[in-house]
């Protein structure tokens, strides 16, 4: 994936000096060209044609906004009203994802979800043990993740 | 422009005020260290960050000024404040502070027993 970036900013240089005109406006459309040719050449690479990859990533980024309003909308109501009635607790959650960098990812999502917080990672990567505010809807929480954030991480690193 | 613009940005802060303030009423409010953290790491988190996206607002539309450090600033705050939520949480669950009592499950709890069990075996 990076070798294609690369070789899409290599071939608006390319345009650049063809035009001889070296501006920010040159570039794009450099950038534009080039991004067609690697999406006709796409069958060469060894990856997938990266510009899905870029996408993959602005909907992660949707999802983390997203779930962090929400998460401050269920928050906002928990405090707010006047008997604590929730159950907190803590249950594990055992993840499919490998690389550290996706668990750190997940992590951070599954934080900023409502009413759930990491607190810890067990030392094989394998188990997220998860604290909830309302245990009652800790298998929602874990359809949930397990069906949004996995697999829109999954998606990036493919 | 100017005048709609302006109603953005104050929306954009006020709700970021308010979030701060109901985020730090919960800290007051919720009985144990978990749940306190639950309502500092995300309410404090979306709270700064709409504040910070209406400064950055009002400088670029009303005065004209990209300030590209205001959005930096958003963005490591984005970053920094749910890791910092689970490093608090790490370090209390760690040095043993107790759930609240109507906590119902502890899955972590479990599996420390058992392995200091093993130790003992």
């Amino acid at each position: 994936m990076a070798f294609q970036v690369l070789l899409n900013f290599f071939i608006a240089f390319m345009w650049m000096f063809l035009q001889n005109t070296y501006t920010l406006g040159t570039f794009a459309v450099g950038f534009f060209f080039g991004l067609l040719m690697i999406f006709g050449m796409r069958r060469f690479f060894s990856s997938r044609f990266y510009f899905l990859n870029v996408l993959a990533v602005l909907t992660l980024l949707m999802i983390f906004i997203k779930e962090l309003i929400k998460a401050n909308l269920s928050v906002l109501q928990i405090i707010l009203t006047p008997k604590m009635k929730m159950t907190p607790g803590i249950f594990a959650y055992q993840t499919e994802l490998k690389k550290d960098w996706e668990i750190t990812v997940l992590s951070n999502l599954i934080t900023l979800t409502p009413g759930t917080l990491v607190v810890e990672v067990s030392a094989d990567n394998q188990t997220l043990y998860i604290h909830a505010m309302d245990i009652g809807s800790a298998e929602e929480a874990k359809k949930d993740i397990r069906d949004s954030f996995e697999k829109a991480i999954k998606e990036v690193s493919r | 422009m100017i005048e709609i613009s302006k109603f953005i940005i104050g929306a954009f802060i006020l709700l970021g005020a308010l979030l701060c303030l109901i985020a730090s009423i919960g800290v007051l409010r919720l009985p144990d260290v978990y749940t306190r953290n639950h309502a500092a790491s995300k309410g404090a988190t979306l709270g700064v960050m709409s504040l910070l996206l209406g400064v950055f607002l009002y400088f670029f539309l009303v005065q004209g000024h990209f300030n590209s450090r205001v959005l930096l600033g958003i963005v490591f705050v984005f970053i920094t404040s749910p890791v910092a939520g689970h490093l608090i949480m790490r370090a209390a669950f760690n040095t043993n502070v107790p759930l609240w009592e109507n906590s119902v499950q502890n899955d972590l709890q479990k599996k420390k027993d058992e392995e200091m069990n093993q130790h003992d075996s």
